[in-house]
């Protein structure tokens, strides 16, 4: 009898202690789950689903106070893959939030008053300028979020389409068609 | 290295063959263009660069519009590692450098040099010949080489000289030297071999020097009688070399690298690897052909051997083009189409791309122009569903599941698919071309990994933006902590200097002081203004009477409004 309570007493501390050690020991500081989730997310920090950036977005979809298709930048790749990782149903994109181009954003200099309001704008610190100098965006940091058009006073930012090009060029997917989507060849 | 090289080394009468699995007997379709020599094709009027011929970076522009350039002048340099020079094929002008179509499955346009030609063939100054290369190390022979501007001339177009830097923790015992040219109608591989096998071997030699390898094997399909009778006796005219002429059975895709390096040596290149790993290196005999062109002559690579072939070719046969020929050009002036011509393919049927337009020039990776009839390549059909018959699998020579890359592919199950090594298909088209059900499956594959490398892509681009908008949000509060320190210090301050029980405090006084002392340096000047204006010396009598007038003006409104606001307050309650 004193045998089982001291062998079971002994276990309870033991694992006690293991349990407490590894407590310590793998401490994860804030929730995992949100680093996962962002780690999905486009990180356009476009806002247009409603909250701050991307990281926002995450804790807001971790915390289920928000679906998980509201990123438009992201489209349905991106919701599809929230859906596997939170073992939620897909669900389709919020009709409010319409799908746009890949675009990137270009300032004209000769408008440009030189405000650095895109700048302060700009979530990825992809406008170089100064007060009163001419302002330019760095094209291969724009996310194309678009936050910096409605601060500009003279409206000398535009969004461009990024081109078509060889190196990011895809195949499409196969048509019905038939062995070979070539298009014949002009004679 | 030398344990692996023995079993084979003795009895090279009887060498032993491997086999890779699965692969295809297709109707050779060679005959058709190896009737007549190699020959060269005319000046065109203008030739069509495009930058990116190769795999890698793209070249660097050298020259400017309007420029005159000389044949085998560098145009366009290497710019990184993996990239390739581009050299003037003619004499002639820059006429301009800007988009044009280019030989792609997209049919975009890319940028281009376009050179108009001026008949002249005036060469530029060229480097030395090295005739005695074997005494030169192969770091200086490499260097040329590059200088050269060589890719591999098979098709994939891969920079040689990085091919041939293998390093030296991969030492490299055997160069194999690819003249199988397995797939059908095209022949260019073979028409070089019978009319240059001496230059062939004497770029083997020189490949096998930078190389340092044992030995060199030259795996030739036994369709090519002719070629490999002209290599070896290319062989016994130039005495006691370690290069040996191997006939291997046709069967396609043979001349695929890692399917070749499996027939000659038994030896599988692991996946996600290059030959080099397993102390193999390949290149196509055009490449070792143009080697030697390179070295032995000092001349960059200018043209190639195309075979312009199919049955709504009207006269199908091999010519030497120089690079940036265009293609219409090329044809017209080698008897045209026939009126039949249903598809115009570059490179073969297998593996070859359709061409959305002529209008393209020649690069240095296009070894075919095959024009077909519709009878040659009729149209499939609708893609039937899969009946899961297995056929590709068996035909399949990286013993892959086409079938179930197939179904991942269709669902964009990209996870998957990659678990199945989908990286390790070689788009040999053997699956697509058994397939009962003309389901076109390298064109899901394809789609399949092009999507991979966008997600890729885009993934790279995210993790570069959170990184950067973490920084923004980090220098932000950053900023924003030391004003609030600073507006801290100051609050501290100030309610020191002002506090009556702590106005003891010596820096206090002498700010205080200061202040007065300032004070009453702006009140003097002041008073001084008043009294003594400084223009007021020569003044007629009528400007004195105005200002006299002002003056008075201004003390009576300032009287007036000063106690004005005294009766308001007094009228409200």
């Amino acid at each position: 009898m004193l045998t089982a309570i001291l062998t079971v007493t002994a276990l309870a501390l033991a694992f006690g202690l293991l349990l407490g050690y590894a407590s310590a020991r793998f401490h994860v500081e804030g929730d995992p789950i949100v680093a996962k989730i962002d780690e999905l997310l486009p990180q356009t920090q476009c806002g247009q689903c409603g909250f701050a950036g991307c990281r926002p977005y995450a804790e807001a979809i971790a915390s289920g106070e928000s679906e998980i298709n509201r990123c438009a930048p992201g489209g349905e790749a991106t919701i599809l893959s929230l859906a596997d990782l939170l073992g939620r149903d897909p669900v389709p994109m919020d009709e409010s939030l319409a799908a746009k181009v890949p675009s990137l954003a270009v300032i004209d200099e000769h408008l440009c008053i030189g405000c650095t309001l895109c700048l302060q704008a700009c979530p990825v610190d992809a406008i170089l300028g100064a007060a009163k100098q001419m302002h330019t965006v760095i094209a291969s940091e724009c996310t194309g979020c678009e936050l910096c058009l409605p601060p500009c006073p003279v409206d000398c930012i535009r969004m461009e389409p990024i081109p078509q090009e060889i190196r990011t060029w895809r195949w499409p997917f196969p048509g019905i068609a038939g062995r070979d989507i070539g298009v014949s060849a002009a004679a | 290295m030398s344990s692996t090289v023995s079993p084979f080394a003795p009895q090279p009468a009887q060498r032993r063959l491997w086999q890779f699995p699965g692969g295809l007997h297709l109707p050779d379709n060679k005959l058709q263009s190896t009737g007549r020599p190699i020959s060269p094709a005319p000046l065109p009027p203008r030739l069509i660069l495009p930058l990116q011929q190769h795999i890698g970076a793209p070249s660097e522009l050298l020259v400017k519009p309007g420029e005159q350039v000389l044949k085998g002048q560098q145009i366009a340099r290497a710019k990184g590692y993996v990239s390739a020079a581009l050299h003037a094929p003619t004499s002639g002008r820059v006429s301009a450098i800007g988009p044009h179509p280019v030989p792609h499955p997209s049919g975009l346009s890319a940028p281009c040099i376009h050179i108009e030609t001026d008949g002249a063939e005036e060469w530029a100054e060229l480097p030395p010949p090295l005739p005695d290369f074997e005494q030169i190390e192969a770091a200086t022979l490499r260097e040329r080489i590059r200088w050269a501007g060589l890719v591999g001339l098979g098709g994939a177009a891969f920079p040689s000289a990085v091919k041939l830097n293998p390093g030296p923790d991969q030492p490299i015992h055997t160069l194999i030297l690819n003249g199988a040219e397995c797939e059908p109608y095209i022949t260019c591989d073979d028409m070089l071999m019978r009319e240059r096998a001496d230059e062939v071997i004497a770029g083997a030699r020189v490949l096998l020097h930078i190389l340092g390898a044992d030995r060199c094997l030259i795996g030739v399909e036994d369709n090519k009688p002719e070629a490999i009778a002209a290599l070896r006796r290319a062989l016994q005219g130039a005495g006691t070399l370690p290069i040996e002429v191997v006939v291997i059975p046709t069967l396609y895709p043979s001349g695929g690298e890692k399917q070749l390096i499996r027939v000659l040596t038994g030896r599988e290149v692991p996946s996600n690897s290059i030959p080099a790993q397993i102390g193999v290196v390949c290149h196509n005999v055009g490449t070792a052909a143009a080697a030697a062109d390179a070295v032995l002559h000092g001349r960059p690579l200018i043209s190639r051997v195309v075979t312009l072939t199919g049955a709504a070719m009207a006269e199908p046969q091999n010519r030497e083009v120089l690079i940036g020929t265009p293609a219409d050009w090329l044809i017209a002036a080698s008897g045209g189409y026939r009126p039949e011509l249903a598809r115009l393919v570059l490179g073969g049927p297998m593996m070859g791309i359709s061409l959305h337009t002529d209008g393209i020039p020649l690069t240095k990776g296009a070894n075919c122009l095959l024009a077909t009839s519709a009878a040659e390549s009729p149209h499939p059909g609708p893609a039937l569903a899969c009946i899961r018959c297995g056929a590709c699998a068996r035909c399949c020579p990286v013993s892959l599941l086409p079938q179930q890359l197939y179904w991942f592919a269709r669902a964009r199950d990209f996870d998957r698919i990659q678990d199945y090594d989908l990286f390790d298909c070689i788009e040999c088209g053997c699956c697509a071309y058994v397939c009962p059900s003309q389901i076109p499956l390298v064109q899901y594959y394809r789609f399949a990994k092009t999507e991979i490398w966008a997600q890729e892509e885009e993934k790279r681009k995210a993790d570069r933006a959170r990184r950067r908008h973490e920084a923004r949000v980090a220098r932000l509060e950053r900023l924003e902590q030391e004003r609030k320190s600073r507006l801290r210090k100051r609050k501290e301050e100030l309610s020191e200097g002002t506090a009556p029980s702590s106005g003891t405090a010596p820096g206090a006084h002498a700010k205080k002081a200061a202040i007065e002392a300032a004070m009453r340096r702006v009140a003097e000047k002041k008073s001084a203004e008043a009294v003594a204006p400084a223009n007021t010396a020569e003044l007629t009598e009528a400007q004195s009477r105005k200002i006299e007038a002002v003056k008075a003006r201004r003390r009576g409104t300032a009287q007036g409004t000063e106690p004005a606001p005294e009766p308001a307050e007094d009228g409200e309650p």
